[in-house]
């Protein structure tokens, strides 16, 4: 089943054109890893996704839902659409289990008794059930992104979008956050991921995308893409980035 | 020196009502002001262009002009000219909450500004529309960054209370000034309405502190 479908997709910020025509399509379960140099767009198609940019052309469907289209509920849309940021944007003035719970009860009219529970447990699955009660500005940032996913989880989304999600962690805490991107992979969520781990999209994608100056380069398996480039820009990235 | 306390306890009951009326005045306005200040703060952040325009215009009209001539203008001008009658308390409200409605949208958005763009994306991200967002992820976080600006404005109100003695609000300065009119003892009676204002500003400055050192602890 096809969970997610870009079609020419355009994005410009106004005489600059970040995104100049992308095609894609995710399938549900799919782990799609987008890398490629900074400027490439990565992080602005995502965006485009649940429609944090607003697009200038062309299509974005979602659970088969236009998200170009104006009368689009794009709140509704977005309850399904997990994001997880670089700087986690954790809400400061609520503590942990707060910050999970809003949603859900927000939205899903969840009790919160419930939602608490299901806050309890998905804080157990990323390893910080003693930090229930804690605020964020006593977490590490590997604490504060593994709390950004569960928050994000919480509204039990079926896509899951990550940006750059290890980029602003000190090097000793990325591997805490990839071990829990890894463990959503295997539990089948449909995961888009920009990030600039080679390792994480090499093991763990079940394709990796190669995004140079707004269009989609090159893509493939792990093994084709990192293995085989094709093109000319893939390989000259790899090699500075490998 | 007895004679001043004697002083200070004769003219005290009326300077107390003036004071009534004057923190009356000051904390119906400053309500007032806050709802106007918040709205008028929402039109200016807003995508709709007209609402724009008119948080702006009603923000450059009350800066560009004195509190005193939109005192006398609304008081004895609009009344006059529509042919109606209000009090001088309810012309000094009136004046008095749209003029820190103004500076107070001005702080408020900078508050808002001040918010990382990151939150709204955060919250909107989870489903959370446009005005829930604001209420419950923005707008608790803006108020912790204004709180100091806001009771500055707060005590600038108090003060400009004394300034609507000039329509005739029987506020505190004006109470001193018919007891000065009635014996001439303007030296110790205009020391004396200082020392109150001062009183109440160091109070409220204190109150400020609290609520400021609560939401820190959070």
């Amino acid at each position: 089943m096809i969970k997610v479908k870009v079609e020419q997709l355009k994005k410009s910020f106004g005489s600059l054109e970040v995104l100049k025509g992308i095609d894609l399509e995710v399938k549900e379960g799919e782990v799609v890893c987008l890398i490629g140099p900074s400027g490439s767009g990565k992080s602005t198609f995502l965006r485009c996704l649940n429609r944090l940019e607003e697009t200038t052309a062309g299509t974005v469907i979602v659970d088969d839902n236009d998200i170009t289209d104006p009368k689009c509920n794009i709140n509704k849309v977005r309850e399904n659409i997990g994001m997880v940021f670089q700087q986690f944007n954790l809400f400061p003035h609520l503590n942990v289990l707060e910050n999970i719970m809003l949603a859900p009860v927000d939205r899903k009219k969840m009790s919160k008794e419930e939602a608490k529970q299901t806050a309890e447990r998905l804080l157990a699955t990323v390893g910080l059930a003693e930090k229930a009660a804690e605020y964020p500005a006593n977490l590490s940032g590997g604490q504060q992104q593994r709390v950004a996913i569960a928050r994000a989880l919480a509204m039990k989304p079926d896509i899951m979008l990550f940006d750059e999600p290890t980029s602003a962690l000190d090097p000793e805490m990325v591997g805490e956050v990839l071990e829990v991107m890894k463990q959503l992979a295997r539990d089948g969520m449909t995961m888009i991921v920009v990030t600039h781990e080679m390792g994480f999209a090499r093991e763990v994608a079940d394709r990796v995308i190669f995004m140079d100056g707004g269009y989609i380069v090159e893509q493939g398996t792990p093994a084709e893409v990192f293995g085989n480039p094709q093109n000319k820009r893939t390989q000259d990235f790899l090699n500075k980035v490998l | 020196m007895s004679s001043f306390f004697e002083y200070v306890g004769q003219c005290m009951p009326q300077l107390l009502t003036g004071l009534g009326l004057t923190l009356q005045m000051t904390i119906l306005s400053l309500i007032l002001a806050v709802v106007i200040g918040l709205v008028a703060c929402l039109f200016s952040i807003s995508k709709v262009k007209p609402l724009n325009w008119i948080s702006g215009i009603y923000l450059s009209l009350i800066r560009g002009t004195p509190l005193m001539v939109q005192a006398f203008f609304i008081y004895f001008g609009i009344t006059g000219a529509m042919n109606i009658r209000i009090t001088s308390f309810t012309a000094s409200i009136i004046v008095l909450c749209l003029n820190a409605g103004a500076y107070l949208s001005e702080i408020f958005r900078s508050g808002i500004a001040a918010v990382n763009k990151g939150q709204m994306e955060a919250a909107r991200s989870l489903g959370l529309p446009y005005g829930v967002a604001m209420r419950k992820i923005i707008l608790p976080q803006a108020i912790r960054i204004v709180i100091p600006s806001v009771l500055n404005q707060f005590i600038i109100t108090l003060k400009d209370t004394s300034i609507l003695s000039v329509i005739g609000c029987a506020e505190l300065m004006r109470q001193g000034q018919q007891i000065v009119a009635r014996n001439f003892r303007s030296f110790e009676t205009y020391a004396i309405i200082a020392i109150m204002y001062y009183i109440v500003v160091v109070f409220l400055t204190k109150v400020f502190q609290i609520i400021e050192r609560r939401l820190a602890n959070k």
